[in-house]
């Protein structure tokens, strides 16, 4: 399946490579590197390139292209899926997945790879069995190991690789046993010009972290299950409970992972909590254009925007602003043309807005369509669907751990149109 | 328009010969310079004149050797650490072959597994280097650690060289049928491996395949699909027995597994079943609506209501892939949508949409991959996501090519009740900065003005405005577009052709004016006045144009000069002459071709005569289509699908059969060994029961909600089974003699089989009938039709004869002709009672009929300590290869060591403690019996004592009844039977009581796993022979000099294990077999006593893994002895 795997960085250097098969020559690369060059943005870069002999399937993650070399038939999300798991494990082991962080732990990055795909095929992809198998660089860890010469690598088969509870480890002992879960929808929205809403749609996740001993069982019920109309697993969870009494029955991973994630159906009408007002105007003929934006809450139930983060790409034709904030701070870069307002907490009783002048470039027409405008924002204590998690349920175990839920919203996708 | 064409793909091929070319290039230069360097390396250390980074580098090389040969182990790791380092730069780093492959017998697990890393890279170049290795792997592969097995495994099997392909060979066959499924994933690994390094393998390894599919651990079963996939993705009928087996295990699967099984299954559904499609099939949007709600019923209806039936097989997979939909892997999901797209029933096909749409909320690829296969859909089944339309919404955030696949989605789900919402979507699309997608929103709005004629005009009104557009790219789309859908309908619209001439000014881009030229000849008699001017002003800028409108420019002029030759013929001829002197041949070529076509001169009259119709006939109007449209030849999902040409390794998928092969392939049946009788043994003596009762596990299925009683009646006909086995277990309970246990034993594994094969009884009556028919023919020593029948008649002329009437109503709800041998020795041994049962079993069969729909009658033994739950029955039992000479017999000594299972502090009053009886377990003969001894110390009683969960969750425990209540200070003694499955790893599991939960665990010493058995001396010496070499351990131990006599040697070797003594003729050789209780592998042992009180045992088995730790015990007794 999987060939060889090539990290590549934004300026197009392979700084780490992996084989798995027969040895695969760098120059297959250049096919890649032939698309990056015609690609404008990074994004750009097709996922999918054929080459006469092999075919580069990639991801682009935190600015690395991680680009798997296939030689015949495979399912291409396959692949992918399996890349982002790399990623996912490099960042749950060292924290970030920069450059700087895989040319650091080398060998653990190895390692994990042999562990990961044996001949091209997945092999452990859990992060708890990986963590047993090799242990994750810590500071300590590393200052006993080049003392004591004591190693990474676990010695035992991880007891979770038999049996039928793969994602949990076996013997997990903690003094404080603890469950929290973090409800976090996110609002993918699209609003038009006028201020209506063109597409809106929540989805969320439930993020667990679960610190319990032994092998507790948990079941998770909440007020409005019928709220969900697609949702998604982790494989701890029971399906069959589920698709019966609308229960989350599972037993957990060790530490943390994600539960659920859901759509909420589109039939409901989703409340949009923030709305624009704007007024961007380029004259023809003139260099100078006019900037002005207003943000205000609108249907947040009572609770506060905060981290509220404008950012627009500008057009081409627009050489600098000169704009003032009521709040925040914003910063315009004239290379990428972006323009990025970091606005904080939204008053209600003092809107925040921007205002000011761009700057044209001379005799440039004027262009055809007014920025669009991405908006992040989060609110906190409120899952905007109106999920509510009725009760969670400890069974198998004698203790009492802690419970904890939180809600919170954020922005996805949101943007407004001009 | 043609020439144009024929001269871009020419233009394109070059450029791609060209390019193919620099590449090839660019890689000989490559190939070129690592010569150097490496020639370089060698030269620098002798030469030291110049100090260029080369020298450095094989300095730093050096150092390594030195680290790596030095004594200390922190040096070693500390060098292979940087010469992974290297590995991973792609440095070179093939000259520390040596000094590294000397570590690879190292005791430090990480610089073992860094050596290896190095090893699988290297070994292919330097090969001889690297078989000094191999007998480092050969040796861990007989390790008792199953991780340092399978890893040696994983690494000699990833060693490309050709020399050791016997070596990887043997090792993958032992390693297919060790004792941990971890280490057989790994050998379904390494069956590839071996595969690609040497193919002339192959059936060899599809035999090893054959045996691993069999395999029910879902550990291996994503793994050995892959390889099968890979190695004869031909042999279908490999698939027919495990068919089952995998739609069943599916969900248990690991994801990546899950990815593999279900392509591979929708590939052999394509040949097994036929098309559910109706021929009639018009996709009916209510019909599915409807169907969302209860796709059960309503299948079930509609399979009663059509001629076509669905093969319950057919259903039994796509009902088992659906759960896999809400799969947080991308890939799993995909593969499910690709499944029921292409083999469910086209109203049911819908149920995948959601789970589609929610994947696009994934990452960037994943988002490409799926909007590409949503694309192909969309384009057959409108309806399938309609309702998400607003889901691809493109936002300006989106990388372009997710944008144009938003695109084109949109456009394909465009029709008469949306379009308006589309086509307001597009307005703003176009305005979009990024003009590559502006450009291709025209063309979009271009397709749904030809697909949909209400919104024609509109459209090209719209498009028409763009022309006014600044952007030129978006101009000449427009142009473009414009003649496209003009032509379609050309008749009403000359003032848009007036319109695009007055702006052909300030048009630059040559495809635009090439567009314009092109309808200003071809309608030139709707706008007489102007083409003549527009073709004066080309005469002008004829030679600064760009090729393509050059050539147009001449098709224009010879147009005109048909129609309106008065205006015209000079200038015609002015272009003529410019362009017969052009420097490109296309253009020269053309313009010859034309005056010859149009000029009348005295050679070639008879063809300008038909000029005005070569050039003026009517031309169809374009098709604008979707380039997803041919798609679907592909299996969605593919990497083929994706890149739109067939990779290689691609499998095509099949056509529906017309007809239906064969169904019954499927059906799992027993396979009869034929056996000998060997009456010399006696009635004590009983073989095993045949093989593959595991595969049958599978059959079972769940078929439920087949029939209207179907599942009912499976569950009666297990449960009242299960009970039948469990006044059998009471009897031996009372009686204690091994041959009652022994038949109970049977029976159990027969009620097993009940209990697996009651889905077929369930599935329709119809096969019903034919399955028994089928088996008799099939094995012609099986007469009588009943085998449980059978197991029956042996209980009465054993057990008090109340038991008939529970066997006679057990029989009710079953319906099985399966022999085994068990059966046939009854038949012999009682053949005077034989007669009677036939008859008797006749009239059985028939009341099954009816049976299906009552529930059995409860069995009065309901409150049997040992009744075995239904779970434990589903277990598979194991194959057993075990001659008709060998039989298992009673223990030679059971010992009285009693283990803690649960300390009375622990369990708050409750003790609990284990001892194993050696008795051939009941429930199953692959379990060992576990006898529990259950104490309460409290001063109250204890109520419901129970088995709760269990990890391994796979462990195969057969729990004792519930213990209602337990009195203070009484005690109780249950059964349980484990099945191990040969390996000496705890079970644990949750002994409960009303209140609490006890995590327990039983470690087996190995000797336990062991039943013993009886065989002659020459029987033992023929086995031996049969186990050589790789099978036999054995080892020199000094014992005491008063110990040598017979009695104490084999009081020892019965204490460790539960072996059988073999009579021997040699007073000092002494012998014992058994035979493992899982997979029934033959255990021989020999202890050899010789002068100087030394002995030598030997071990021959084929588990050498458990051979060499029961060697290691019987040091340690014999020794202490």
């Amino acid at each position: 399946m999987i060939h060889s795997l090539f990290l590549v960085n934004s300026s197009g250097d392979i700084f780490l490579e992996k084989h798995w098969k027969s040895v695969v020559s760098r120059s297959v690369c250049d096919y890649f590197f032939e698309a990056q060059e015609r690609a404008s943005e990074p994004e750009n870069v097709p996922p999918v390139i054929p080459t006469p002999h092999h075919y580069l399937i990639s991801v682009l993650r935190h600015r690395i292209y991680f680009v798997a070399v296939i030689q015949s038939e495979v399912p291409p999300l396959f692949v992918i899926e399996f890349l982002h798991r790399v990623v996912d494990t490099f960042q749950d082991y060292f924290g970030v997945c920069t450059e700087a962080a895989i040319k650091d732990n080398v060998v653990v990055v190895y390692e994990l790879l042999e562990e990961m795909l044996d001949n091209g095929f997945p092999l452990a992809t859990e992060s708890n069995i990986l963590k047993e198998l090799i242990k994750p660089p810590t500071i300590l860890r590393t200052v006993v190991n080049t003392i004591t010469g004591s190693t990474n690598v676990g010695e035992q088969l991880p007891t979770g690789q038999l049996s039928v509870v793969p994602w949990r480890r076996t013997g997990v002992k903690y003094t404080n046993n603890e469950a929290y879960f973090d409800v976090v929808e996110e609002i993918d929205a699209i609003i038009d010009k006028s201020g209506s809403t063109i597409t809106a749609e929540i989805q969320g996740v439930i993020d667990a972290c679960v610190k319990l001993t032994g092998m507790p069982d948990l079941t998770l019920s909440f007020m409005n299950p019928r709220l969900l109309d697609d949702v998604s697993f982790h494989p701890c969870v029971r399906f069959k409970r589920w698709e019966a009494e609308r229960i989350l029955s599972f037993i957990p991973p060790d530490g943390n992972f994600r539960l659920l994630s859901y759509h909420v159906s589109c039939q409901n009408l989703v409340a949009i909590p923030v709305y624009v007002k704007h007024n961007i105007t380029f004259r023809e003929g003139s260099s100078q254009g006019r900037f002005e934006l207003t943000l205000g809450p609108k249907q947040t139930m009572g609770k506060g925007l905060e981290a509220v983060i404008i950012s627009s790409q500008l057009p081409r034709g627009v050489l600098n602003t000169n704009l003032n904030p009521s709040q925040g701070t914003y910063n315009f870069d004239p290379v990428t043309k972006l323009l990025s307002w970091d606005v904080g907490k939204i008053n209600p009783q003092k809107l925040p807005s921007l205002k000011g002048s761009m700057s044209l470039q001379a005799g440039a027409s004027k262009p055809d369509e007014n920025p669009t405008i991405n908006i992040q924002f989060k609110i906190q204590q409120s899952a905007l669907s109106g999920l509510k998690v009725n009760r969670l349920d400890m069974y198998g175990e004698k203790y009492k751990p802690f419970k904890g839920i939180k809600y919170m919203t954020k922005a996805g996708k949101f943007q407004v149109r001009t | 328009m043609n020439g144009h064409r024929g001269f871009s793909v020419l233009r394109s091929e070059a450029a791609g010969a060209v390019r193919t070319a620099l590449v090839s290039a660019e890689n000989l230069q490559l190939t070129l310079k690592t010569e150097l360097s490496q020639e370089e390396q060698h030269l620098t250390p002798h030469t030291h004149t110049n100090g260029g980074p080369d020298e450095t580098h094989t300095k730093g090389n050096d150092d390594l050797k030195e680290m790596l040969e030095s004594n200390k182990e922190s040096l070693k790791l500390e060098a292979m650490k940087r010469v992974v380092g290297l590995i991973a730069k792609g440095k070179n780093a093939s000259e520390l072959f040596p000094a590294v492959v000397k570590n690879v017998a190292s005791k430090n697990i990480e610089l073992k597994k860094l050596v290896y890393v190095y090893l699988v890279r290297y070994a292919e170049e330097q090969q001889d280097l690297a078989l000094l290795s191999i007998s480092t792997f050969q040796k861990a592969l007989k390790d008792p650690n199953q991780l340092i097995r399978a890893s040696a495994l994983r690494v000699l099997s990833s060693i490309r060289v050709p020399i050791i392909v016997p070596i990887m060979m043997l090792a993958i066959k032992e390693a297919a049928s060790d004792m941990s499924p971890y280490v057989r994933k790994t050998s379904a690994h390494a069956i590839q491996k071996l595969y690609s390094l040497d193919q002339d393998q192959k059936e060899l390894l599809i035999e090893v395949i054959e045996k691993l599919l069999k395999d029910k651990s879902t550990l291996v079963a994503g793994s050995v699909v892959m390889a099968f996939e890979e190695v004869c993705p031909d042999r279908i009928d490999l698939i027919h027995k495990n068919y089952r087996k995998l739609c069943n295990l599916l969900v248990d699967v690991e994801e990546w597994g899950q990815v593999v099984i279900i392509s591979m299954l929708t590939r052999y559904a394509r040949t097994q079943f036929t098309s559910p499609w109706k021929e009639d099939g018009v996709f009916d949007e209510h019909s599915e609506r409807a169907f969302y709600e209860s796709d059960e019923e309503k299948t079930r209806d509609e399979t009663e209501a059509k001629p076509y039936m669905m093969d319950p097989d057919h259903r039994l997979l796509l009902r088992n892939t659906k759960p896999l939909l809400q799969s947080r892997n991308t890939a799993v999901v995909m593969s499910v949508a690709q499944l029921y797209w292409h083999l469910a029933p086209k109203n049911e096909v819908s149920i995948v949409t959601k789970s589609l749409i929610r994947l696009l909320r994934s990452h960037r690829e994943v988002q490409y991959i799926v909007l590409q296969n949503i694309a192909t859909m969309s384009i057959q089944r409108k309806g399938m996501f309609e309702p998400y339309m607003k889901s691809f919404y493109v936002r300006s955030t989106d990388a372009t090519h997710i944008k144009s696949l938003k695109l084109e989605i949109l456009t394909s789900l465009a029709n008469e009740a949306n379009i308006s919402t589309i086509l307001r979507e597009f307005q703003t699309y176009v305005k979009s900065q990024d003009k590559q997608f502006a450009a291709g929103t025209i063309q979009a709005i271009g397709r749904c003005a030809t697909n949909i004629s209400e919104v024609t005009d509109t459209c090209l009104n719209g498009l028409v405005l763009l022309l006014s557009n600044r952007d030129e790219t978006v101009v000449a789309e427009s142009v473009v577009v414009i003649r496209k859908l003009l032509q379609t309908q050309p008749t009403q619209h000359s003032d848009i052709i007036k319109h695009m001439a007055k702006l052909f000014d300030k048009i630059t881009v040559p495809m635009a004016r090439a567009s314009i030229l092109w309808l200003m000849g071809e309608y030139c008699e709707r706008v007489p006045k102007i083409a003549p001017d527009v073709l004066r002003k080309m005469a002008k800028s004829f030679t600064s144009e760009e090729d393509i409108v050059k050539l147009q420019t001449v098709n224009l002029a010879a147009k005109l000069y048909l129609t309106n030759s008065k205006q015209t013929k000079l200038l015609t001829q002015y272009i003529l002459n410019l362009g017969k002197y052009d420097q490109n041949y296309d253009i020269r070529d053309r313009t010859r071709f034309i005056r010859q076509l149009i000029v009348p001169n005295d050679k070639n009259g008879a063809l300008s005569k038909y000029a005005h119709r070569i050039l003026l006939a009517p031309k169809p109007a374009p098709v604008l289509k979707s380039a997803y449209k041919d798609r679907d030849r592909y299996q969605l999902g593919t990497l083929s699908h994706t890149i739109n040409t067939k990779a290689s390794g691609y499998l095509e998928l099949s056509d529906w059969p017309a007809v239906a092969p064969d169904q019954s392939v499927r059906n799992v049946e027993v396979i009869e060994p034929v056996k000998e009788w060997a009456p010399s043994l006696g009635k004590t003596g009983k073989s095993k029961p045949a093989k593959s009762s595991d595969d049958k596990f599978y059959s079972d299925s769940g078929e439920e909600g087949k029939g209207p009683g179907s599942s009912s009646s499976a569950d009666d006909s297990s449960s009242s089974s299960s009970e039948e086995s469990g006044s059998d277990a009471e009897s031996r309970v009372e009686k204690n003699s091994s041959q009652s246990s022994e038949e109970s034993d049977k029976s159990s594994s027969q009620s097993e089989k009940s209990s697996s094969e009651s889905d077929s009884d369930s599935e329709k009556k119809k096969r019903k009938t034919k399955t028994p028919l089928q088996k008799k023919t099939v094995k012609p020593t099986a007469k009588d039709g009943d085998s449980d029948e059978n197991g029956n008649v042996a209980k009465e002329a054993n057990s008090s004869s109340a038991e008939e009437s529970s066997s006679d109503s057990e029989s009710d709800s079953d319906t099985h002709t399966d022999s085994d041998s068990g059966t046939e020795h009854k038949k012999k041994t009682k053949s005077k009672a034989k007669p009677k049962v036939e008859v008797k079993s006749m009239k059985e069969v028939c009341l099954l009929d009816l049976g299906d729909f009552t529930p059995a009658p409860v069995t009065q033994h309901k409150s049997s300590v040992l009744s075995p739950s239904l779970l434990g029955d589903l277990e598979g039992l194991s194959l057993s290869n075990v001659s008709s000479t060998i039989q298992v017999r009673g223990p030679a000594f059971v010992p009285e060591k009693s283990h803690d299972l649960l300390h009375r502090m622990t369990g708050k009053g409750l003790s609990a403690q284990y001892q194993f009886p050696r008795q051939p377990c009941l429930y199953q003969p692959t379990m060992v019996s576990v006898q529990i001894s259950l104490t309460n110390t409290t001063d109250h009683p204890l109520e419901e004592i129970h088995i709760g969960d269990r990890s391994p969750t796979g462990l195969n425990i057969h729990c004792f009844n519930t213990i209602e209540s337990l009195e203070p200070e009484a005690s109780v003694t249950v059964f349980m039977g484990i099945d191990f499955n040969d390996s000496t790893q705890a079970a644990n599991f949750q002994l409960c009581t009303k209140e609490d939960h006890f995590s327990v665990s039983i470690q087996p010493a190995i000797g336990e796993l062991f039943l013993p058995i009886t065989m002659t001396e020459l029987d033992f010496r023929k086995e031996q022979g049969k186990l050589l070499g790789m099978n036999e351990s054995s080892a020199t131990i000094t014992m005491a000099a008063e110990n040598m006599t017979s009695q104490p040697i084999s009081r020892p070797v019965a204490t460790v294990a539960n072996l059988g003594v073999v009579p021997s003729g040699q007073d000092n050789v002494h012998r014992f077999a058994g035979k493992t209780a899982s997979s029934g592998a033959v255990v021989l042992v020999t202890v050899e006593l010789r002068e100087s009180s030394t002995a030598l045992i030997t071990i021959n088995t084929e588990k050498s893994v458990m051979g060499s730790m029961l060697l290691r015990d019987l040091k340690l007794a014999l020794a202490q002895a």
